[in-house]
This record gives structure tokens, C-alpha cells and sequence, in this order.
């Protein structure tokens, strides 16, 4: 049996409030299906599953605020479920088949109709019906986990109980979405205050000519369909990714020690339009190209704006970029997001004169940071790294 | 065997011979007709002794000819007489199709309405006496299926009493299924058992969990099937359909809306059955009231074999009703 836990979506996580389960007994999930709705400081995030199987029982109940860490759902994984089908097949063959000339057509296991349909017998989809129940809560008792009557009904004298119950613990997760930014305020400043506290923070910077690199883009795009077309922000996220390859060691976490990462996942900041930050994660960034990068930045920054991000979006980053963008600051050193080693900033750019090879003139230049955790690694590291970023981003086209 | 309660312990066979001999008894125009009914007493010895009780002319011995002598029990009834045709099993009955397809069943349209065919055919029939293929069938669908006839099953003692004394009354054909496997089956009916009525099924026993549907030598099954259930908190309604055409559907939709799931057991062939129109039915009619799939127990759709065995397990047996209503409504 799988164990289904509530996952930490991000080390600053504690705890999780579930909102809503997306799946009920019986019913099949696969990698990357989404589980349940679960209310973090980061908003209401769907929580992904990562394993194949039919869920067994869901063991906690919709409202109940839980740590990471507990045990939510079983899952009975494909290869126990053969096991039983194979034990029981026998003995209810021997009832139910009857031989006859026509060809026995074996009921679809066909896991694309499994997803969305549900079995409900025309009685029960009537009662329901009539009593307004949401056929979609309700676990079906009958053959196949059909819906009868009786779990119909059953649901009717639930609804009633559910009714009479003071309606606080729905009011109160109805309120922190709309005290949402509130909460990402109090996340953001639980995971910053312990960064201060624990990371002895480093500082590097380095004025970077990106004069060719946005000369590149501009080509590159000219020659694209407006919906291809590149963000600076995705030359960049591939530059850094490019460039960690060669720097594992600002490719870790900290826990008890350096522990270095063989995925490079790199975390993006993006602001929230209402205050606050939230951090997507563009996973394997170093395997994809740029357009590849643009299509999940292209998925994940408007669902990061509009709070809908799934688990997997907040999980497992490495690393962190903080871009200003245009017309902001020239220098941005950020603050570490525990409990990664370091975080890269991107000072908006400006035209600036620039010298090389003896000669003055007037590029387009910003500034590159970057923030290192000085238990895990020293500022030659860090300088050598952002050396290595300046040569990748003076050769876009190799990106 | 009489009891004191105003019952009697009587077989399957002594209940039809005593139809038999009441409607004999009742209209001089009554007469059986038939292979061996006479000097033989008949191939099952329903008729035993009633060409002593009533003569040659009432009870009449024929030559082996199924078309011949149905064509003329025919021909009899056109003209005003009320024969009893006894073909001696369903099986030969497929030589006097086309008599009864196209000239039974069809005269009273083809003149109009000038004419009536107030024939009775009774016909043994059944599986469960090592008969083997060829004389196993159960033929019940293919004459239920022609417009035109009244087909009746005889499922219980009651009806073999009493369903071919209404039967000739009918003004239009009439074909009655008696079950061979039944005849020395022993129950209780009332001493003054008699004529019952042939338009209406019947539930022989209530219950609110499931509707067994059922006929002919399904019915006893069926009913001891109903009693085990009871004993595991089970309450299954037993229906005996009787009547085949025009079916009844009036009493087992109201059953069906009642219990919200049905099984229909019968010994014939699954596919084109009646248990497919009963279930058809029940999905027009009363799709919004059921809670399960509906489920047909039937004939395994082999030829019949000889060993005692394979017979049994060719058709639904009481255990296997049992099986199929627990796992309908406890899914065991």
C-alpha cells in the first residue's frame, strides 16, 4: 500500500488546511493527477499524486488542517490490485458469467473514461436529483462502486447533519482566500526571518554587456509567430542553468550539511499583483531549451498570478532567480529561500557607457548578482559562477 | 392426499389429468386429440384411463403426423368443436409450425374476424430427463413471439389444475407449456382448485429487495431460491409470469418499481429470450426506478447435453439465484 502524505510545498510549509478531495475510493489515479485542494500560505494549491494505483481510503476529512508530513490517503498500487483481481477472478466467475454464444465483452478498464465517469444507478441519479445532492462526493457501494440508492440516500441524511453543524469551519477557510495576501505576507516573512537568522549570506555582483544577447532575442523573434516569441526572462533562466552544470555546489540544499542536487530546478520569483511573492518551480531547467522554458513559464506565471499552482509547481526547487525587470533597481541581492545555498538577481538594464578592448561605448548592461550561503560555498565559487553566466549570456545562441 | 384444511397433496401429472378430465366433463364439444393419448395413456400418462371414462370420440389416438393432426385440431375448432390438441412434446411441435403460424394464429385475420380458431395446444416441454439435444428444447420464445396466439406456462399446480379449463374458453388460440420435469412433483392446492385466470401474472411471493421474474419450471426455483435469501435478510418477490403473450407487464413493472432491481430466470436460450423482452421492458418503462443493472439467469446456450451433470448445470438452478440476487445486492 502507498503511503499518500501531505506534502510540503516548500520548507517554510507546516501545515495545510484540505480543502477538497478530488478523488474518492475506488477510483484511479496516475502520476501527476491532481488529489486534492489543499489551503497553504501560499493560496489554495492542487496537490498532485506521484504514484499509479487505485486510492484504497481516504483517511482525513475535507477541512481538517494537518502538518506535512501525514498520512492523508492509501493507495493500493497496480500491482496488488492484479494480485487480488487474480484471487478473487475464479470464485466470481463461477457466479456471475454465464456462457452463452455471445461474445462476453469484459467491462472497459479503459483508465480514460475512469477519470471523469462514475457509475450511478438511473434510481440513485433520480433521488439525487431531486434532493440536490452532488452524485461526485458520494462513494458508491453497489457493483463496480456504482452509486445505489442506498448511497444516495445515505448522502441526503449527511447533507442534513452537515447543514445543522455551525458553519465556522467552512467560514474560516472561505476567509484566508480572502486573506490570502495576508498569509503569503506572513509565509514570506516566516521563510525570510529564518534565512536571516540561520544563512551566512555572501554578496557578489557583476555588470554584465547584454547588448548582444537582447540583439539576439530581437532577431530571434522577429523570424517568430508573436505567440513563439521569447522573454528575456527565458534566455535567462536557461543561462543560469546552463552555467550550474559546472557550479553543483550552488546547486544544494543545507540540511545538516551540503546536500548537492542532481536536477537542476530552478525557482522563479514572481509578484503577485495584490503584494507578496510566490515561486514556481521550472524543474530540469538545464535540460530544456528556450522554448521549452517559455512554454511552462507561459503556464506557470499566470496561474501563479491567479493562485492556481499545484504542487508540483512549488516543490523541489534548487535554486532561485529574482529578476526586476525593466525600469526597476539596477541591483537586486536577494535573500536565500531555505534551504537552497544561493539566489541569482537580475537588476533591470540600462544603457550605460561600457568599456572594451580600450574603447568606450554605449551598451545595454545590467547587473547580475548573487547571494551565497557561506556554509556551503565560498565567494570564489560564486565569482567564478557569475564569470561562467556572463560567457553563456555573451553566447545566446549556444543556449 | 386430502388434509384437513381444505387442501390436497396432489402431483404436477394428477393435476392436469384432473383438468383434463373436468373440462371433458364440463362440454360434450371438448375432445383430446393427440399421439398415444388414448390406448398408451398418453406418453407421460396424463391421460391414463380417461378413453375408458370418456370413448374414442372424446379421446381421440393419432397417426404420427404433427402438421396433419394440428391442421385438423384446427379445422375442428373452425367449425365449432373445442379440441384439445396434445402434441406430445415442443420438440415434434416445430413439424406443426407452420399450421400453427399460419393458420392458427393468423385466421381470425386473415377472414376479417369472420373466423375464430378456438384451438388449445398443450405441449410437454422442459430440460432435466436426459432427453438429450434434440428433445430438450425450450421453445417458449418462439411462440410467444407470434401475434396471434395466447401462450400460456404452467409453472405451479395450481395452473396445471385449472389454466386449460379457461383456455377453452378463449375464443382465439391458445398454447400451453407443461413442464415434463414437473410431473411427479408433489404440493398442496385447494381441494376445489379449478379454472384460474390467463390474462394476469402473478406474484407468488412478496418482497421489497429484489423481483425474481420467472416462468414455467422456474418458478419452484425460484420460490425456494426466495426462501434461503430469507433466511440471509434477503426479501426477493417471486413473480410467475403464467402468461407469455400478451405478457402481463403491468404486474412486474410495478414489482420492479417497488424493489428497484430485477433478475429473470428462465431455462431458455439467453440471447432473443423472454427474459430479453422482460428486460427491455423494464428498462422502457421503469429505466428511472432501477438501482442496479437488471440480470437474466437462462439456459447456457449449448445444445442440451445427455449427462445428468452437464444438463443440470445448462440451466439456472436454485443455487445459482441464490448467487446471482447476494451478489446484485450485497455484491458477494
Amino acid at each position: 500500500m502507498i503511503e499518500f502524505l501531505m506534502p510540503s510545498l516548500g520548507a517554510d510549509m507546516e501545515a495545510g488546511t484540505l480543502v477538497e478531495w478530488r478523488k474518492k475510493p475506488g477510483d484511479s489515479v496516475k502520476r501527476g493527477d491532481i488529489i486534492a485542494e489543499v489551503e497553504t500560505q501560499k493560496g489554495l494549491i492542487e496537490i498532485e499524486v506521484f504514484d499509479e494505483g487505485i486510492i484504497e481510503e481516504l483517511l482525513i476529512k475535507e477541512g481538517t488542517k494537518i502538518p506535512v508530513g501525514t498520512l492523508m490517503a492509501l493507495i493500493n498500487p497496480p500491482e496488488s490490485i492484479e494480485k487480488t483481481k487474480k484471487i478473487s477472478a475464479p470464485k466470481k466467475t463461477t457466479i456471475t458469467i454465464q456462457p452463452t454464444e455471445e461474445k462476453i465483452i469484459e467491462k472497459g478498464t479503459g483508465e480514460k473514461f475512469e477519470e471523469k465517469l462514475f457509475k450511478v444507478s438511473p434510481l440513485a441519479k433520480r433521488i439525487a436529483t431531486e434532493n440536490k445532492i452532488d452524485l461526485s462526493q458520494i462513494q458508491g457501494s453497489g457493483e463496480d462502486g456504482a452509486i445505489t440508492k442506498e448511497d444516495v440516500e445515505n448522502a441526503i441524511v449527511q447533507q442534513n447533519k452537515v447543514a445543522k453543524i455551525p458553519k465556522e469551519t467552512i467560514e474560516s477557510i472561505k476567509e484566508k482566500s480572502t486573506s490570502q495576501i495576508e498569509s503569503i505576507r506572513s509565509a514570506v516573512a516566516a521563510a525570510m526571518s529564518k534565512s536571516n537568522r540561520e544563512i551566512p549570506h555572501y554578496y557578489l555582483e557583476k555588470r554584465i554587456d547584454i547588448t548582444k544577447t537582447l540583439a539576439w532575442l530581437r532577431a530571434t523573434n522577429h523570424q517568430r509567430p508573436i505567440h513563439k516569441r521569447l522573454l528575456p526572462a527565458a534566455l535567462l533562466i536557461k543561462a543560469v542553468a546552463q552555467s550550474l552544470v559546472n557550479f553543483p555546489d550552488l546547486n544544494a540544499i543545507w540540511e545538516n550539511g551540503i546536500q548537492i542536487k542532481k536536477e537542476i530546478n530552478i525557482g522563479f520569483v514572481v509578484s503577485l499583483r495584490g503584494g507578496g511573492i510566490i515561486v514556481p518551480t521550472i524543474h530540469t531547467a538545464n535540460l530544456k531549451n528556450i522554448d521549452e522554458i517559455m512554454e511552462v513559464l507561459n503556464d506557470i506565471i499566470p496561474r501563479a498570478r491567479a493562485m492556481k499552482l499545484r504542487s508540483s509547481d512549488l516543490s523541489d526547487s534548487t535554486i532561485t532567480i529574482t529578476s526586476l525587470g525593466e525600469g526597476g533597481a539596477d541591483a537586486v541581492f536577494g535573500v536565500i529561500y531555505p534551504p537552497q545555498v544561493a539566489i541569482i538577481g537580475f537588476g533591470g538594464s540600462s544603457q550605460q557607457p561600457f568599456v572594451e578592448n580600450g574603447m568606450l561605448g554605449i551598451r545595454t548592461v545590467f547587473t547580475a548578482t548573487l547571494t551565497g550561503d557561506h556554509r556551503a560555498t565560498d565567494g570564489l565559487t560564486g565569482s567564478d559562477f557569475l564569470s561562467a553566466l556572463n560567457k553563456h549570456l555573451q553566447n545566446p545562441e549556444l543556449l | 392426499m386430502e388434509s384437513s384444511n381444505g387442501k390436497i397433496t396432489i402431483t404436477y401429472r394428477e393435476a392436469v389429468k384432473q383438468g383434463l378430465r373436468e373440462a371433458l366433463q364440463n362440454d360434450e364439444n371438448v375432445f383430446l386429440m393427440g399421439e398415444d393419448v388414448g390406448r398408451y395413456g398418453g406418453a407421460f400418462a396424463v391421460s391414463k384411463g380417461l378413453l375408458q371414462e370418456f370413448g374414442e370420440e372424446r379421446i381421440m389416438d393419432v397417426p404420427l403426423s404433427e402438421s396433419g393432426f394440428v391442421g385438423a385440431g384446427i379445422g375442428l375448432a373452425l367449425a365449432g368443436l373445442k379440441p384439445i390438441v396434445e402434441l406430445m412434446t415442443v420438440n415434434f411441435s416445430l413439424l406443426a409450425m407452420d399450421q400453427i403460424v399460419n393458420n392458427a394464429a393468423t385466421l381470425s385475420h386473415m377472414s376479417g374476424g369472420q373466423l375464430n380458431v378456438p384451438v388449445v395446444i398443450r405441449m410437454s416441454c422442459g430440460i432435466g430427463k436426459q432427453l438429450a439435444a434434440q428433445h430438450s428444447h425450450s421453445w417458449e420464445p418462439f411462440y410467444a413471439h407470434i401475434p396471434g396466439l395466447i401462450v400460456l406456462s404452467v409453472g405451479t399446480h395450481e395452473d396445471a389444475r385449472g389454466m386449460l379449463l379457461t383456455a377453452l374458453k378463449s375464443p382465439d388460440p391458445v398454447i400451453i407449456f407443461e413442464y415434463t420435469a414437473m410431473l411427479n412433483l408433489e404440493k398442496e392446492i385447494a381441494v376445489d382448485a379449478g379454472a384460474v385466470d390467463i390474462s394476469k401474472a402473478k406474484v407468488l411471493k412478496k418482497g421489497k429487495d429484489i423481483s425474481i421474474i420467472t416462468y414455467g419450471s422456474g418458478v419452484y426455483k425460484s420460490l425456494e431460491a426466495a426462501s434461503e435469501l430469507a433466511s440471509v435478510g434477503i426479501d426477493a418477490e417471486v413473480i410467475d409470469l403464467r402468461v407469455l403473450r400478451p405478457l402481463d407487464e403491468e404486474t412486474f413493472l410495478a414489482s420492479v418499481t417497488k424493489t428497484h432491481r430485477a433478475i429473470i430466470v428462465e431455462e431458455a436460450w439467453r440471447s432473443v429470450s423472454i427474459s430479453s423482452e422482460i428486460s427491455s421492458r423494464i428498462m422502457e418503462k421503469a429505466f428511472y426506478d432501477l438501482d442496479a443493472p437488471v440480470q437474466r439467469l437462462c439456459g447456457i446456450e449449448v445444445p442440451i447435453p445427455y449427462p445428468l451433470h452437464l444438463e443440470d448445470a445448462a440451466i439456472p438452478q436454485k443455487n445459482d439465484i441464490v448467487n446471482a440476487v447476494k451478489k446484485m445486492i450485497r455484491h458477494d
